[in-house]
């Protein structure tokens, strides 16, 4: 109703678009709670050696496979390392992966996408192909392709899901481009004598961010995810290094005697995934409070 | 006097209510309506017309609107104290509605004859293929040809899907039509068939009706009363002539004075001044005296009595009495 | 709409082209010779020699991809260095288990999360509704791999339910396909409700409540048809995730199928199976997202008029 639209008439000073997206972020509690998990596995991250109470390579064969207690809060895993440790460090190689990963697919994503949106024809065909062709592997088998082709490590996991997240930002970045190319401020600058590249990264880029913040915010959880899966199949981050999906991996020979080497490494994932989730949730109604119900 | 009255709704009130404020979207509202006649009702937009409508329909979205008081008396029988299921036997039947846009009060994913067969099989007793040629005829009603049953409402322009609308709504033969601003959507010209349309088959079924709209335009060709709301509350009731004639409340004056006038030679138009008043604060006293050219001190204060200017033409307004209203 | 499934098909020939491309190039600078472990390390020169020449594996990048392309025309998608059977052959034995498997995860999928998405959607901001999207929210977080191990822990070790490997009755597909599909169905759960609560507020469920139809049929003939629309995008679309998750919920649970089959392959550098493997799961995921167009023109009139 109409009559509703009209309580908002409290108007508020002017502010910033990033203070406005701020405000509205904050009143969203799940949000909040994202944001909390999110600062807490960086913090994690950053500040490993520091706040974990064991190396995490520390091996200690009598105390293999214990469960938790006072000492290791996770237990020990077959080795006798301390789990939380280990998922301590893991936080590290996550957040690094799904960060990197992340700006080289915005980076080649954003490229590919205003090439495309903004000069059409040929090359917007050429381009769209690849994007289609790479959307049609799924993701898992792309990435393993790729580190397969290219060795294990953590460079090369990075390059993969990196790689076969371009498409998805491609395609919002050329729709955002094939719908604002039209419009007037973009005529008036053109007729201004902008230039092209200009004209992309002043005019054509900010009004898309919106979009690509969201879709960025949701891609570092998919990413971490995708990380983890490669290696809990044996083809990303091999052990030693603590990593998530690893442990998981190496967990499953002991699902029946010590369930929790498996448990503790999983929760980390979903939380992980879950904290993103929630936050590019967040982050799509605070910038478009339109799309809220 | 009562008998005759096919539908009174009596001191209604209408809240949305959400958790940090309440919209007082209907207040202490009055109206009633005679067989076979038009009512039509003016008022800016959120003044509270469609809830008033949709209060009769019992299709309130609740929440967050809830009817806090008040009786819709329809033939004697209050329709907010029926079950919902005595309700839905009302509804298409006895009370049909027309929204405001054609565009988008049509299902998109079904045919039209479909649509209309629908109300046609939950109020009559018939076969699918009766109610189907039922649809037909009744598009055939309204200047359709009935071999379109068959499409879909986006192959229809907007005058069309409106005219498949009130075949619709018409479809059971109901005794009262509720239609909130049925041409607004439109082009002008598809305007004034459509209210053609409107008016050839009311007469023919003798269908009481209530038109909203803003348009005096369309009050001065259809109605037989008037009332005007102004944020929620019936501000001018009578019958045509007499609103047009003598009008006694400000904001219906203000009202006039919005529509150019092609005979007089007026440099330009007399906007009422400020906005519809934010509902969820009313002002004290009348809700109209931010804006009225003539407000006094007793009008800030004292919540406006209804005045019986003539018989039947009723007025809120401290100023109007049965003399001095002419020249307030 | 003949004309319009044509021409797609006829669109999917570039499409599969680029993907051989992709997957052969990968193949060819992987490191590692599969002759090495064919024959162990006590092969002679020579029966490497004649191997590689068998194996279609000398020559440069452009003519080995010729070669491939050339043997795929003719139907040969070459020999599986493992067993020594047929491509084809390999992924006629694994790919019905795949498809066994994804059709559980999405029929499941789709019950579950049509069902929970249309419940609170109009039930909103109630307890239900935000028990339900919370549970959602986990739920499309969820690593299906981390799932069906806790699964497995609670129905076979714990319980002793169900069987934990093994894919030969009903009973072995169940877990599997429930962790398989539990992220789908989260995502279509919160799908459907955010297309049922556009819809609803929709001048035509006024409409259909007007008429005198009662509150389930409103619901259920004229708010989900419309809101399925953008619902079957997501089916589809999880589709495809679903063809990648069984990559590793086939090896959790040793399902012989496509998915387990690959991951060996990609191991041992199998690479016939790999390519033979990724371009079946191409052309699968393609001609599900086919279907879906068509069923999308099924559900929508507005799209079918444009197909004629």
């Amino acid at each position: 109703m109409s009559v509703i639209a009209k309580q908002t008439k409290t108007a508020p000073k002017k502010r910033s678009k990033f203070q406005e997206t701020w405000r509205r972020f904050k009143k969203n509690g799940r949000a909040v709670v994202g944001l909390a998990i999110v600062a807490i596995l960086l913090l994690a991250a950053v500040l490993a050696p520091i706040i974990s109470p064991y190396g995490p390579n520390d091996q200690n064969p009598r105390n293999r496979l214990q469960g938790p207690s006072a000492e290791h809060w996770f237990g020990t895993d077959e080795l006798g390392r301390d789990i939380l440790t280990r998922i301590i460090y893991g936080a590290r190689i996550s957040m690094s992966v799904g960060l990197i990963a992340i700006c080289i697919s915005l980076i080649g994503g954003v490229a590919l996408g205003a090439v495309a949106g903004y000069y059409g024809g040929a090359l917007d065909n050429i381009i769209m192909r690849c994007m289609d062709v790479l959307l049609s592997i799924p993701t898992i088998l792309l990435n393993i392709s790729i580190v397969a082709a290219l060795g294990s490590g953590l460079e090369n996991v990075m390059i993969a899901i990196g790689v076969s997240s371009i498409p998805g930002y491609c395609r919002i970045v050329r729709a955002s481009i094939l719908s604002l190319r039209e419009q007037d401020f973009v005529e008036a600058s053109r007729a201004a004598g902008a230039s092209d590249f200009f004209l992309i990264t002043q005019h054509i880029l900010p009004n898309c961010l919106a979009p690509l913040i969201v879709q960025a915010t949701l891609r570092i959880g998919a990413a971490i995810l995708s990380c983890a899966s490669m290696s809990f199949l044996g083809l990303g981050i091999v052990p030693p290094t603590p990593e998530w999906g690893s442990m998981l991996s190496t967990g499953r020979d002991f699902l029946r005697d010590a369930p929790h080497v498996c448990i503790f490494p999983g929760l980390a994932i979903m939380a992980a995934v879950f904290s993103m989730n929630l936050v590019g949730d967040g982050l799509r109604d605070a910038l478009d409070p339109k799309l809220k119900d | 006097m009562n008998g005759d009255k096919l539908l009174e709704i009596k001191n209604l009130t209408v809240h949305y209510e959400s958790f940090d404020a309440t919209v007082h979207a209907v207040e202490n509202l009055n109206l009633s309506l005679r067989h076979g006649e038009t009512l039509g009702l003016v008022g800016e937009t959120g003044a509270g017309k469609t809830t008033t409508v949709k209060s009769v329909m019992r299709i309130l979205p609740d929440p967050p609107a809830k009817i806090v008081s008040g009786e819709i008396l329809f033939d004697g029988q209050d329709l907010l104290k029926l079950s919902v299921k005595e309700m839905r036997k009302i509804r298409g039947k006895q009370i049909s509605m027309i929204f405001q846009d054609p565009m988008t009060s049509l299902n998109p994913v079904m045919t039209v004859a479909e649509q209309i067969a629908e109300v046609i099989r939950l109020h009559e007793k018939c076969s699918k293929k009766d109610a189907h040629k039922k649809a037909c005829d009744m598009l055939e009603l309204v200047g359709i040809r009935p071999e379109r049953g068959s499409d879909y409402p986006h192959q229809f322009s907007g005058g069309m899907k409106q005219r498949v609308v009130i075949a619709m709504a018409l479809a059971c033969n109901p005794r009262f039509l509720i239609a909130d601003e049925p041409t607004t959507a439109l082009d002008v010209t598809i305007q004034a068939q459509v209210l053609e349309l409107m008016k050839r088959l009311k007469a023919q079924y003798q269908t009481a009706m209530i038109m909203i709209t803003h348009d005096l335009g369309i009050v001065a060709d259809i109605c037989d009363y008037v009332a005007i709301m102004y944020a929620g509350e019936v501000v001018e009731y009578g019958t045509r002539e007499h609103i047009f004639n003598h009008t006694g409340h400000p904001y219906t004056r203000g009202l006039f004075a919005c529509i150019p006038d092609i005979f007089t030679d007026q440099n330009e138009l007399e906007p009422i001044n400020g906005l519809t008043p934010d509902p969820t604060q009313l002002p004290e006293g009348c809700r109209f005296h931010p804006r009225c050219p003539h407000a006094t001190e007793r009008c800030a204060k004292e919540h406006p009595e209804n005045i019986e200017l003539a018989p039947g033409h009723f007025v809120a307004c401290h100023l109007a009495n049965k003399g001095g209203n002419e020249n307030a | 709409m003949l004309k319009y499934i044509v021409r797609r098909l006829l669109m999917l020939i570039p499409v599969l082209l680029g993907v051989i491309l992709v997957v052969f190039t990968l193949m060819y600078i992987t490191p590692g010779d599969p002759v090495d472990s064919l024959l162990g390390d006590n092969a002679t020169p020579e029966a490497r020699e004649a191997l590689r020449e068998e194996l279609g594996l000398n020559g440069g990048y452009f003519q080995r991809f010729y070669n491939y392309i050339t043997r795929l025309l003719r139907g040969d998608m070459g020999i599986c260095y493992a067993t020594n059977l047929n491509v084809a052959t390999r992924i006629a034995q694994t790919f019905p288990n795949t498809v066994k498997l994804a059709t559980f995860a999405v029929v499941f999928a789709v019950i579950l999360g049509l069902s929970f998405g249309v419940i609170s959607a109009i039930k909103q901001y109630s307890f239900l509704d935000n028990l339900v999207m919370s549970v959602s929210m986990i739920g499309v977080s969820m690593p299906s791999f981390w799932c069906g191990l806790l699964l497995m822990l609670l129905f076979c070790v714990q319980l002793n339910w169900l069987p934990a490997s093994g894919f030969d009755s009903f009973a072995c597909v169940i877990l599997p396909g429930v962790s398989l599909g539990l992220n789908s169905a989260a995502s279509i759960a919160r799908m459907t409700r955010s297309s049922m609560l556009e819809v609803i507020r929709q001048d035509y469920i006024s409409t259909a409540r007007a008429k005198g139809q009662s509150e389930f049929r409103v619901i259920m003939d004229h708010a989900l048809k419309n809101a399925l629309i953008p619902v079957i995008t997501t089916v589809g679309m999880q589709f495809g995730l679903l063809l990648g998750g069984a990559v590793l919920i086939e090896s959790i649970f040793s399902i012989p199928g496509v998915g387990k089959m690959m991951v060996d392959a990609i191991k041992a550098r199998n690479y016939p199976i790999v390519q033979g493997g990724v371009l079946v799961i191409a052309l699968a995921f393609c001609l599900v997202n086919l279907v879906v167009d068509i069923l999308y023109a099924y559900v929508d009139p507005r799209i079918r008029s444009q197909y004629k």
